[in-house]
């Protein structure tokens, strides 16, 4: 049976001209950790804030475990983690989650082991002002787990992390997951979140380009493989005829081919051996994958 | 909803605490309520008068100035600031209310005020007691002084915290805080002063005029301060002191307004701030 925590349908807003949301539907399940990725202005905070009940929809519905966003229950059900939060300086970790837990009603005996999830027991009673980055951002999350939340809503939660203290970071999330929570949580780009997550959903200019998992998002992008030969002095010419591709200089050319002709082309190149110097294959990486959902335009994404 | 209100209350009050505001605000009146206590008690023997009644003449005087200043400064950054540093999303995105902040918020800065001026004025009152003594009237015009003093200091918390919730930027929110304190603390006297030299004695001077003084908290403060003496030298404005046509108790009224004025609208606002 899935259990669906956040269900986002036709969601549109606009500020002023702008439209910032338009359309969007979105699901997340208990226990499912869910990627929202897109450029700077791409629409994540607008959502984020529309699902906190913090901006109303033009159009379409939010519901929160069954309940509107901003009424008590929903409140109760999501903890967020906002992109950039300065908590002050001149308190404590410990205080913090106090004051954290004591809004959400959570009693002060969890505190303890909040902080020693986010590994910051030994740093509970230093001022904040003295942490740095990476335990600001633990201290955040560890005050997006007070409680048991059923929504966890992290806005860009890794974005300047270096990669021990993200890695960490996700165990912590996954280990929310495990506990039962759904996530949602926005990033700039695929090389950040990586395999961390179980679907990937891709906004660009306020509309979703595509929703699905890492394998989903490659099968459709349907990226080339691209293999790049290098010749012999006077060769290049004669490779090209052969094989086709782009010419990059005197020796070099680059050949595309769908990822499941791969072998046979390699196979094919193999035997002008005599003529190559070199061959270099480059896989479509996270980032290309990437670049191909968020760029594509409105009628092809709907097609 | 008190637990919620305790909460934001306490880490309200820790940091004012803190950052050294009850500090820093405790030792600037007490400095000041001091040197005017010493000043009166060298007048007092001049004028055979009340050394207490006579400071608490100056220091309601003096007190119209510095009150809303610290009231102010303390507040202005409450709401704007925590917008910019994205903390105040955090608070509503819990089941707290808006108006449960808006409300701790404000308690919290007016316990840091009130405290300051509790004790500041205490210890400049206890220093003089001993040396000069005191009769009952300068006794009960010095815990006036204090009373309406934390009253007022209620009502520039309540202005501050409003156009923190209005300004939603630390550099909007700061100077509207010190344009509020020029206006309403120095530029209205000025322009009422100016009134009533140009409009002399008449129907102006007696019925419109003490009605102008009180609307403003600043005035209606030093005007119930100093209505209430009655052996204290008063000139000026102040010298409407003396030709009411209301009672005194009346000015307080007019700050209580003030201050539900300026909660409600700064409740009213806060529920629409988007973090």
């Amino acid at each position: 049976m899935t259990d669906t925590i956040l269900d986002i349908r036709d969601l549109s807003l606009s500020f002023g001209r702008l439209r910032a949301l338009d359309g969007v539907s979105l699901q997340v399940q208990a226990g499912e950790t869910l990627a929202l990725l897109g450029h700077n202005g791409a629409g994540k905070s607008t959502l984020f804030k529309a699902v906190l009940g913090f901006l109303a929809p033009e159009a379409g519905s939010i519901a929160i475990a069954g309940h509107a966003p901003g009424t008590d229950a929903a409140r109760i059900a999501i903890n967020y983690l906002p992109e950039v939060v300065a908590f002050p300086r001149s308190l404590t970790g410990r205080e913090v989650l106090t004051y954290f837990s004591g809004l959400r009603s959570a009693p002060k005996t969890g505190i303890a082991d909040l902080l020693e999830r986010v590994g910051l027991s030994d740093a509970a009673d230093r001022a904040v002002g003295t942490y740095s980055k990476g335990m600001r951002q633990r201290l955040g999350l560890a005050q997006a787990l007070i409680g048991a939340p059923r929504l966890l809503l992290l806005d860009e939660p890794t974005s300047g992390l270096d990669p021990v203290s993200r890695h960490e970071f996700y165990a912590v999330i996954a280990e929310a997951a495990a506990r039962g929570s759904a996530v949602l949580l926005s990033s700039h780009g695929l090389e950040e979140i990586q395999t961390r997550t179980d679907r990937v959903a891709i906004l660009a200019r306020g509309a979703l380009r595509a929703v699905g998992t890492l394998e989903d998002l490659a099968r459709q992008a349907a990226l080339p493989t691209t293999i790049r030969v290098t010749a012999r002095p006077g060769e290049a010419d004669q490779l090209q005829t052969e094989f086709g591709g782009r010419r990059i200089n005197g020796c070099r050319l680059e050949i595309d081919c769908a990822a499941d002709a791969k072998l046979a082309l390699l196979a094919r190149i193999g035997t002008r051996s005599n003529v190559l110097q070199d061959i270099d294959v480059a896989v479509p990486g996270l980032d290309d994958i990437y670049r191909h959902h968020s760029n594509q335009p409105d009628e092809e994404a709907s097609a | 909803m008190s637990t919620r209100i305790g909460t934001v209350f306490t880490q309200e009050l820790r940091l004012a605490r803190r950052n050294l505001w009850v500090a820093l605000a405790t030792v600037v009146l007490a400095l000041f309520a001091l040197a005017l206590a010493f000043f009166a008690a060298g007048q007092g023997a001049a004028l055979d008068a009340d050394v207490l009644s006579l400071t608490s003449a100056s220091l309601a005087t003096l007190s119209v100035y510095l009150i809303p200043l610290i009231a102010l400064l303390m507040s202005y950054d409450s709401f704007a600031g925590e917008i910019e540093r994205g903390a105040l999303a955090l608070t509503f995105a819990t089941p707290v209310r808006r108006w449960e902040v808006f409300v701790a918020k404000f308690l919290a800065q007016c316990a840091a005020v009130g405290l300051s001026i509790v004790l500041a004025y205490s210890i400049a009152g206890l220093a003089v007691l001993p040396l000069f003594g005191a009769g009952p009237e300068g006794i009960a015009a010095w815990l006036r002084l204090i009373g309406s003093s934390v009253a007022l200091g209620a009502v520039f918390v309540a202005v501050g915290l409003m156009l923190s919730a209005f300004s939603g930027r630390t550099a909007r929110a700061a100077a509207l805080a010190i344009g509020t304190w020029l206006v309403l603390v120095v530029l209205y006297d000025l322009a009422l002063l100016g009134g009533i030299m140009a409009a002399g004695e008449g129907p102006f001077a007696s019925h419109v005029f003490p009605w102008l003084v009180i609307a403003n908290p600043a005035d209606a403060f030093r005007l119930y301060n100093l209505a209430s003496l009655d052996t204290a030298p008063v000139a000026g404005i102040d010298g409407l002191a003396r030709t009411l046509p209301f009672p005194p108790v009346a000015a307080l009224g007019a700050l209580a307004l003030w201050l539900g004025a300026m909660v409600g609208l700064g409740i009213f606002r806060t529920k629409r701030i988007v973090p």
